[in-house]
This record gives structure tokens, sequence and C-alpha cells, in this order.
């Protein structure tokens, strides 16, 4: 008998918060301008001691102003894709829940886009504007998994494989939404666009709306932690649950506004980056087991890992040229998704 | 008097189901399709009583109601004098344990993992599982003498062991009130008796009062202290197993030809008889 403890929660979150900073590393000395890892270690500790001003500026313009940014933008998107997946499977009772599977980033990057083509018409300040898009996706994507959970119930209760087919039937309905949208825009734009949808972390958000992004994203994730060992008991059944004292109406409430928020945030700067809630969650439940209060904190850290790593290689493959990110993962994660699908019906 | 003897007097009433009926309706201006009438019966501390009857007679429907899950539609049901139903969802836990007909889980589980679970409606905030919480589990586990089974993964443990571990996460809630809804639906014959006499034994030391709900009519006979005989949503009978068992009435309710003996402890033993 191995009980949870502060201190293994600890030893778990920080190995792979080790594994994190190597992979930043790499990430930041990998890329079409070669950097030496010696060069990376001496400027960052020169950074570190506020005397950046010495780093010769194309150094700096790649490494910090370009591949920093844009890898703590993945962490970001990783970390909240990954724990948006881990709370839908609790909250749905599937273990093929993913944002993106189930359509939910789909309706987030509709939102989004709603947002984009509202935002210069209704004459407010740009600052404000900006907060239009994280919002249209956060709303977005709560119809979404509204109107899946509804339409994958059958008398009553949450059906497995009609979750996932309302799932995806609501994810193709919406990109046929999406397009249309599109058709409407001038095709300067639409390129661009078109790139974002199959995720893209090339284009950081600009620094006010990080820090909001990043606050709201501590504040949706804590708030989901609170409910992790209701989660673990909603596992084992909704009438189970109820007779081990979980408040199953707040807890849903929390769970789904929290993981909609998430996945909003996500998509509304990066785009719909696919499979990564399905991938990791799955391989930290392999690595340190099912307990959602491990498993929250750990699988953000490991989705921080998965969407770096798969950026990286988006960037460095072909380059100088860049595939989308979201083609990386889904290369990954869809013969995933179907290994876990046959695993389910044999 | 000792302090103990004042504190559970030989005629303490524990559970007290009085007058309680319900009705399901498809949507509320439609005639109800199933109704429970008025239903009564009282169990003291380390009784058991066993709701009997066939299927769609309204067992499950008494057991929710009983466990406060349904609000009942007239009467009420009071565990030591409170209302079950307007207990919140954590101080009903910490006094009802429900055990289920099946227990399924999405990802694998250990088995002491599960049982900690019990411990769920004591948990405060954020904190982990205490030192007395791992006890706790683990006495649980002694109890249905499951020890062995503590490292093992749930989904790999035989159809008797995992109803005796979720027997063992129900007692590691420290309940007042185990209810059981049809538990040896699953088990063969022996894992059946094997679990109805740890029932019985728990009854007794841990002063449970067990409620079970199941078809088994010489499981129902041979365990329990008092017999709730439904049919069609009627309580028809309720009593010790030596009263309610009588030919005529079973092979109206089971509809089936039957015969009842009293062995020699009272208790009754029914063959059904086949027409062949």
């Amino acid at each position: 008998m191995q009980p949870l403890t502060l201190g293994r929660l600890f030893a778990r979150c920080a190995v792979l918060g080790v594994v994190l900073l190597l992979v930043t590393l790499v990430a930041l000395k990998l890329g079409a301008v070669p950097v030496s890892l010696y060069g990376l270690g001496r400027d960052l500790i020169r950074v570190a001691m506020g005397k950046s001003s010495e780093l010769a500026s194309e150094y700096r313009l790649i490494v910090f102003d370009i591949r920093l940014p844009r890898i703590l933008l993945g962490i970001f998107v990783g970390a909240s894709l990954s724990v948006a997946g881990a709370s839908f499977q609790a909250l749905l009772r599937n273990p093929l829940a993913d944002p993106y599977v189930l359509g939910v980033s789909s309706g987030a990057a509709l939102g989004a886009i709603f947002a984009l083509i509202a935002a210069p018409h209704l004459g407010v300040a740009p600052a404000v504007a900006a907060l239009f898009t994280p919002l249209g996706a956060f709303l977005g994507a709560a119809t979404t998994i509204a109107a899946v959970y509804f339409l994958g119930r059958r008398q009553g209760a949450i059906d497995s494989g009609t979750l996932l087919l309302a799932g995806i039937i609501s994810a193709s309905f919406l990109s046929a939404l999406i397009m249309l949208l599109m058709t409407t825009l001038p095709s300067s734009n639409v390129r661009g666009m078109a790139f974002w949808l199959m995720g893209d972390l090339s284009t950081p958000p600009p620094r006010s709306l990080q820090w909001f992004l990043g606050v709201v994203f501590f504040i949706a994730t804590g708030a989901i932690y609170t409910t992790a060992a209701d989660l673990n008991l909603l596992l084992a059944g909704e009438q189970e649950a109820i007779h081990l004292g979980v408040d199953l109406g707040r807890v849903r409430l929390v769970v789904y506004i929290a993981a909609s928020v998430l996945t909003g945030l996500a998509v509304s700067v990066s785009g719909a980056i696919g499979y990564v809630g399905l991938l990791v969650p799955h391989a930290i439940r392999l690595l340190f087991g099912g307990d959602y209060r491990v498993l929250l904190p750990t699988t953000a850290l490991g989705g921080a890992i998965a969407v770096v790593i798969a950026d990286t290689l988006a960037r460095t493959v072909v380059a100088p040229t860049e595939l989308s990110v979201g083609a990386v993962t889904a290369m990954a994660g869809a013969p995933f998704f179907i290994y876990l699908l046959r695993r389910r019906l044999t | 008097m000792s302090a103990t003897a004042a504190r559970f007097p030989a005629t303490d009433v524990r559970l007290s189901v009085e007058q309680v009926s319900y009705a399901y309706a498809a949507n509320p201006s439609q005639a109800p399709l199933f109704t429970l009438e008025a239903t009564s019966f009282q169990a003291r501390p380390g009784e058991i009583v066993a709701i009997l009857g066939p299927n769609a007679s309204g067992k499950s429907t008494l057991l929710k109601l009983i466990s406060g899950a349904l609000a009942p539609l007239s009467g009420r049901v009071l565990l030591n004098g409170f209302p079950t139903h307007s207990l919140d969802p954590r101080g009903r836990a910490r006094r009802i344990a429900v055990v289920q007909q099946e227990s399924r889980l999405l990802f694998p589980a250990r088995v002491w993992e599960f049982v900690l679970q019990g411990r769920h409606p004591y948990s405060r905030g954020l904190a982990f599982e205490s030192e007395e919480d791992v006890l706790i589990a683990k006495n649980a586990l002694a109890q249905v003498g499951a020890v062995a089974l503590n490292d093992r993964w749930l989904d790999q443990i035989s159809g008797g062991e995992k109803q005796r571990v979720i027997l063992a996460r129900a007692l590691a809630q420290q309940p007042l009130l185990l209810l059981l809804d049809e538990p040896t639906l699953h088990l063969d014959i022996g894992a059946q008796v094997d679990l109805l006499e740890a029932l019985q034994r728990l009854a007794r030391q841990n002063r449970y009062t067990v409620v079970v709900v199941t078809h088994e009519l010489n499981l129902a006979g041979g365990y329990s202290d008092q017999v709730v005989l439904l049919h069609r949503g009627k309580s028809l009978r309720v009593g010790p197993p030596a009263s309610v068992y009588q030919r005529e009435l079973l092979e109206q309710v089971f509809q089936t030809a039957l015969t009842v003996e009293m062995g020699g402890s009272g208790r009754p033993r029914v063959s059904i008889l086949s027409d062949s």
C-alpha cells in the first residue's frame, strides 16, 4: 500500500519538471540558425544576471525574442489541452475524450473566428477587443461540449459510442461553418487562418494578453484540482460517486466550465492542436497511475513537454519550411486513438 | 445500567421506514408508470433486513428511498431520527454505505486504492489520506478476509473477490447503515454463501444495520432477521422469515410451484417444484 503523500506528488512533478527544462534547452538550441549548447548556457546565465545587453543582437533576437516566446506558448498550450483532456475523460466517463476529438476545439475555433470578425465592428478599444478572441473561443467550447453531452446521451445515460460519434459529427459540422466564414474573408487572411486552424505556435499573443491568459490558466487548473478526489470516484460511476459523498452537480459544473475555459484559451492562441489531451493523460497514467491528484499536475507538465517536442519537430524536420504543429500531434495521436478504440472493442 | 447499555438499549431503532411511497412517471402530467405503495418497517443495530421480491416488484426503488437518493412521495425514512433524504451528500456517505450491483472502472486501480475511496466522505479539502485512513482501510480489508488482495489490480481478481473488496470499501465508510443491491447476482453459489456469512458476522460485530435487496429466496430466508416481501409495488408482508415464508403467498408472488420446509433453527427452506 503506497498512499499518496505530498512528497510523492512533488517527486513525480520534479521528474517531469527536469525533463521539461531539458526539452526547453534543446528546443532553444535547435532551429534554422544553429546555436551551440555552450553559448546558450552562457547567454541564459547572462540574461539571468540582468546583463542581456551584452548579447549579440542577432542571437538575442533568435533565441530570446523568437524561440523562447514560442516555447513558452507551447508549454502553456500543452498544459491547457492535457488538463482539459484529462478532465473531459472523467467528466464524460470516456477514456477517448479529447477536446479535439469531441469537437470542442472546433467549437472554440469557430467562436474565436466569430470574435475576430465581429471585434472591429464593435468600436471598442484594441486592448478590450483582444480579449474577445479568448472569450469567443471559451463560449464556442462551452456550447459545443454541452451539445455533445446531450447528443451523446441515450435513455438518460451517457453512451460512450454515441458520445464519440456526436463529437466527431459536431467537429465536421463546425469545420464546415468555419470554411463558410473563411470564404467571406479577404483572401490575404485565409492562408494565415488556415495555418492557425491546423495548430500554429508561431504568433504568440501580445504581452498584455499573455498575463491575462496565464492567470486564467492557473485559476481554471486550480479549480479543476479542487475536484481531483471527486473525479477519481466519478470514474467508478455517477451513482457510486454520489454514494461516496460527491456533490455531483458542483463537480460537474466546475469541471465543465474550467475545462471549456482551458480549451478556449489554448485554441484562441494556437488553433486546434489535436490529440494532446488524449495522448498525454494516457501516457501519464501508465507512468504514475490514475489518481487525479497526481494526474492533473503531471499531465500539465507532460502536455507541455509533448507540445514543445512536437513544435520543435515541426520547426526543424523540413527546415526552413515549417510544418503545422497540429499535423505533428495528429500523426502521433490518430493511430493511438485507433489503438485505444480497438482495445476497448475487444 | 452501564453507559453502553444506555446508548444502545435493546429496543433502539436505528432505521425507521414509515409509510414510504413513490411513483415514477415519464413526465409529471402523465399517469405514473410504476408506484411503490406505502411501506413500513424498522430495524435495529446488528439486524439484517432482506427486501425480497421478483423483478420489477419495487425492491431497488425502496432501496433508493432508504439511501436518500430518492425523495419519498409520502412518508419518511429516518436514520437515528434524521430523514435520510435531507442529509447532504457527505453526511449521508458517512452514515450510509451502498454496495451496488456492478462497479465498473474506466481505468485500472489497485485494490487498496479502491478501498481508500471509502474514506472520501471524511476527507478535508485537498488533504491526502491520513495514516488513520490507511489503517481503517486495512482493517476493512481484513474484516472481509481480503488482505492478500491488497496490491492486486481490481480488474484481475475473481467476481467473488471483487464483491468482498467492494464490501470492504463500504466498511471503510464506517457507516451506521449498509445497503446492498443484489450483491450475489454475479457470484457462484459458494461465493454467495461466503458473502452472506461475512455480512451476518459483520452486522453482529460492528452493529451495522444491513438492508439487502435480493430475489434469492433461500439466501434471504437463511440469513436475514426480517423479510420485506414486495410484489408489484406493494409490501405484502413484513416479519421474520418463518412468518413470511408461507407456500401460497410465495407461490403467488414468484409465480411458480414450490414447497417450504422449516429447518431446525427456525429457518425456512424453499424448493422450487418443476413441472417436468
